[in-house]
């Protein structure tokens, strides 16, 4: 279910990444390095309004920074050894992490986690790479409010964790500074500022 | 626009890092031993890292706010999460609201 939301995503994503002109093979190509949704529509976004390519490869780095604390978060023996390791050190994501963590034992986590990890490298790149062709065809992709996948998707995955009092204090909170420092700071640097909310949950 | 040199050593750039930053926490880890309270603050942050991301797609455009049919689409969402509705329904209705509500701005506007 939630590769099926990926995909929606990553014809979006495609679409997009064609209207503003980068060829049919860019968002394919990154969605397979790279396979982090919103660094890559940053990337794509940063070198369409004139950015350089470094620059938009650092504001990528710095929304893909959150993988730090993912993987300090996963439980060992999620990843496995060996060429899994690597595997499944790249196929870590947001979705992957959060299904793993709402999982209660070991086993389950790690089903968990491979199952969204290979159906994101299945749902990704083909959903980035068909959105590029249909790209050339459909020219807004907003009129089809595919722009509103992204965050119904992460919405929908953290939902459970909100339940609980503090965490959902600590949420909003982050959400609110995040927000609030959007207007004047660099994409991606908000998201992170919201971690200083994390003492709301203490 | 062209694939220059250049955009493709930024798109290395961003490979290479991503994978890093992916790597470093595994390994981190098990040099590492965290104790009960560590592992709580870093669920709770990448929790909030998460919302965060949710806002600021949801709210914002670049650095401007994002107008009303994408909050109202990812508003119409989390109602349906809270009433935990199945995963694929809560997606599909935040889109569905989206677009209904640009054809009726466009259709009014």
């Amino acid at each position: 279910m939630a590769c099926l939301a990926v995909w929606l995503y990553g014809l979006s994503y495609g679409a997009v990444a064609v209207a503003d002109g980068f060829p049919v093979w860019l968002p394919a190509a990154a969605s397979i390095l790279v396979i982090a949704g919103s660094s890559e529509l940053l990337f794509v976004g940063v070198v369409a309004a004139g950015g350089s390519p470094i620059a938009a490869a650092l504001a990528g780095l710095l929304v893909n920074s959150r993988h730090l604390p993912y993987g300090l978060a996963l439980p060992d023996g999620i990843l496995g050894r060996g060429w899994r390791r690597v595997l499944g050190t790249h196929l870590m994501n947001d979705e992957s992490v959060v299904f793993a963590l709402a999982e209660p034992d070991l086993a389950a986590k790690r089903r968990a986690y491979w199952f969204c990890a290979l159906g994101t490298l299945a749902a990704w790149p083909s959903g980035a790479f068909l959105g590029a062709l249909a790209g050339s065809v459909v020219r807004d992709t907003n009129a089809l409010g595919l722009d509103a996948v992204f965050p119904a998707v992460i919405l929908a995955l953290v939902f459970p964790s909100l339940r609980e009092g503090r965490m959902r204090l600590a949420a909003v909170a982050g959400a609110g500074v995040a927000v609030a420092t959007t207007a004047f700071l660099p994409p991606g640097v908000p998201v992170l500022l919201a971690l200083v909310a994390v003492v709301a949950a203490r | 626009m062209k694939a220059t040199p250049l955009l493709l050593a930024g798109l290395g750039i961003l490979a290479a890092g991503t994978f890093a930053f992916r790597l470093s926490g595994p390994v981190l880890r098990s040099r590492v031993t965290f104790p009960v309270p560590m592992a709580r603050l870093l669920e709770v942050a990448a929790v909030v890292v998460l919302t965060a991301l949710v806002a600021v797609t949801a709210l914002t455009s670049g650095h401007s706010p994002a107008g009303y049919a994408r909050p109202a689409g990812v508003l119409m969402a989390g109602l349906l999460a809270w009433r935990k509705a199945p995963f694929i329904v809560v997606v599909l209705a935040a889109a569905v609201t989206t677009a209904m509500l640009r054809l009726l701005g466009a259709a009014l506007g």
